[in-house]
């Protein structure tokens, strides 16, 4: 309360000072015949400190938003940092009351399952988005395809969860790291398709317009000259996708379930893909609770990383698309 | 793929590339087009596929499930009340404290109080807050806000029995629908902050220039101009919020204490949804699955309504 406090008192000053740098006293006034210094607010009416106290007010309330913030970050850093080690990444998780250990599978899991879910929504999700900037441009239709895309992406977590649950549990009776793929798949389209269609939207006309002149078929004028120019904002935009979707939970708790040990790597991975699978985030989950303190040392080590990946790729991504190249 | 019938006059066989550009050039929209459906139709399979599973719950209990307060595998009597209850009444928690905080937020944001560069600095820290993973949220909630809000929700017992939301003291765990409604007030205001701030941003220029130059304050103007004309975007955004507080797990989940009840007071445990979902579905048998589906039948029909809502509210402010 104190910073929020703080904060509101700069604001009245901010103000005041912004005020006198707005309206200083000018010399040339007098010579239209108005007298100098006579458009001054007189700070005790009520307008002036109506104004105040709402300003005031939403400086609070922007002290207010950051706390968590910067609560939930100084939290896990402290916490996560102390107990990340080597073994972290490459061992076992725990049983009850043994020490040590890591979360090596999980790490393994969650890549896998991430990759998985990737290689299906970053295609159909780039290509969606293709259709609806490049040939449905402006159309009614390319509209309602917008509005799915928004609709699929306030679809909670756990109904996708359900879904993918009821496509591939129930008619294989067996949880599975595909269910869990699949799941973050459903997940990350419509993020895909918005970030893509927004890297489009950033290619100028002229560039088509250049390659179609030239003779270029549709295909050709996306793939080899569309495509390119916006491929580093489509990474970027992927990237955040990808990195969100490792940090679900909900959606694997009973698809993918949770496995103590590695996935087993044969040479086509469908084995793998077969199993039940551990996962970073369901790993804090069934941590958290526990009364083990190394099992809870371990799931803020876990957070921590979950953390850190969703925060330098968005930082990461602001600096790549904050430079626009066209 | 016959490559060779289509090489046009040069005797030679196409490679791999050449042929996959032949055939991607006749049918490359087309295969874009079929992407784009396929947003409609993951939206169309979940609900068929919810539905169906769903069918055997639904036939068995009809809408009785929807008042009804058991929860019993054992038995194979099921009814969601408590949970649809808790969905909703934690939601409000976390509409009421996340919609003043957000629209200050917002209006900070989109008011030039600061310089544009600051501003766009923190209104990526206020996006960030939504990128943080919601069961981080609820392992913090766990070891900071539950501890907080046992000692918060023993006073307001003990200061405000006679008001019915505090008329029981927490439990001794701490877990309840309060700290629940107060982490999921955190994850929903950067929905409401930054969409509100999208709808004010984009109001034409000349709305403020003429109430400014009629005389109205800066305060004036907000309230009596922009935000009217902006009501909409707002509402749309206050309604994605809910969206998202109603189908939001981890966190709740791990702070709501799960129990099956109906309690007036909002220091007590409670469930959702979602909740039990989460809880449920992975040991769940029979009946049981089915009566699942129609629980997430239900909170998917609830988030879509409102959803659907939320996006054509905040289209309209758009078309200003």
């Amino acid at each position: 309360m104190q910073k929020a406090e703080l904060i509101s008192h700069s604001a009245f000053f901010l103000l005041h000072f912004s005020f006198l740098t707005i309206m200083p006293a000018n010399p040339n006034r007098t010579a239209s015949g108005y007298p100098s210094n006579t458009l001054t607010r007189s700070p005790n009416s009520p307008r002036t400190l109506f104004g105040t106290l709402m300003t005031g007010l939403t400086f609070s309330a922007a002290a207010i938003a950051l706390l968590p913030l910067v609560a939930v970050l100084s939290y896990v850093i402290i916490k996560g940092a102390s107990r990340i080690n080597l073994g972290v990444f490459t061992e076992l998780p725990p049983v009850a009351l043994q020490a040590g250990g890591g979360f090596g599978n999980a790490i393994q899991g969650t890549l896998i399952m991430v990759a998985f879910g990737a290689l299906i929504s970053i295609p159909v999700g780039v290509l969606a988005a293709v259709y609806v900037s490049e040939f449905a441009a402006g159309t009614q239709f390319a509209s309602w395809i917008r509005f799915f895309t928004n609709v699929l992406s306030g679809v909670p977590s756990i109904i996708v969860g359900v879904f993918a649950y009821g496509v591939f549990v129930l008619t294989t009776k067996n949880y599975s790291a595909f269910a869990g793929g699949f799941a973050l798949s459903v997940l990350m389209l419509p993020i895909i398709v918005r970030a893509t269609e927004e890297s489009l939207k950033l290619v100028p006309q002229e560039t088509r317009q250049g390659a179609l002149g030239l003779g270029a078929t549709n295909f050709q004028t996306v793939a080899r000259v569309v495509l390119p120019a916006a491929l580093p904002a489509i990474v970027t935009g992927t990237t955040l996708a990808v990195a969100r979707a490792a940090g679900e939970t909900a959606p694997l708790l009973f698809t993918a379930l949770f496995s103590q040990y590695y996935l087993p790597i044969t040479q086509n991975g469908v084995e793998a893909l077969n199993q039940p699978a551990a996962s970073l985030a369901v790993l804090v989950y069934n941590f958290a609770t526990r009364p083990y303190e190394n099992q809870k040392e371990l799931a803020w080590a876990a957070a921590l990383i979950l953390v850190l990946l969703v925060l330098l790729t968005s930082i990461i991504s602001r600096f790549a698309t904050a430079r626009k190249v066209y | 793929m016959s490559s060779h019938s289509q090489s046009s006059g040069k005797n030679r066989s196409l490679n791999f590339g050449e042929t996959l550009e032949l055939w991607m050039n006749k049918i490359f929209v087309p295969l874009t087009l079929f992407c784009a459906l396929s947003i409609v139709g993951i939206l169309l399979w979940i609900t068929f596929l919810v539905g169906m599973q769903a069918l055997p719950a639904i036939e068995k209990f009809g809408l009785g499930f929807l008042f009804s307060t058991s929860w019993d595998p054992v038995r194979d009597q099921f009814g969601a009340l408590p949970q649809l209850y808790g969905t909703l009444i934690s939601a409000v928690i976390a509409l009421f404290f996340a919609i003043p905080v957000g629209l200050g937020v917002a209006l900070f944001l989109s008011e030039d109080f600061l310089p544009p560069k600051v501003q766009v600095a923190l209104a990526f820290l206020v996006e960030l807050l939504a990128a943080i993973p919601s069961v981080v949220y609820g392992l913090w909630g766990l070891f900071v806000i539950v501890p907080i809000f046992k000692e918060v929700g023993r006073w307001l017992y003990e200061a405000f029995p006679w008001i019915p939301i505090f008329n029981e003291p927490p439990s001794a765990t701490g877990l309840g629908m309060l700290p629940a409604g107060v982490v999921l007030a955190i994850m929903v205001l950067p929905t409401i902050a930054v969409i509100s701030r999208d709808s004010l941003i984009s109001l034409p220029p000349d709305l403020r220039q003429a109430s400014m130059g009629l005389g109205a304050t800066r305060w004036e103007t907000i309230i009596k101009i922009l935000v009217p004309a902006a009501f909409s975007g707002i509402v749309g955004a206050v309604m994605l919020a809910l969206g998202r507080a109603l189908g939001e797990t981890m966190a709740v989940t791990m702070l709501i204490g799960n129990a099956n009840n109906i309690n007036v007071s909002i220091l007590k445990p409670a469930n959702t949804v979602a909740s039990l979902l989460a809880n449920q579905f992975a040991e769940a048998s029979g009946l049981q699955v089915s009566a699942l589906m129609y629980a997430s039948l239900m909170l998917f029909a609830l988030t879509l309504l409102v959803n659907i809502l939320a996006e054509i509210l905040v289209r309209r402010v758009q078309r200003i």
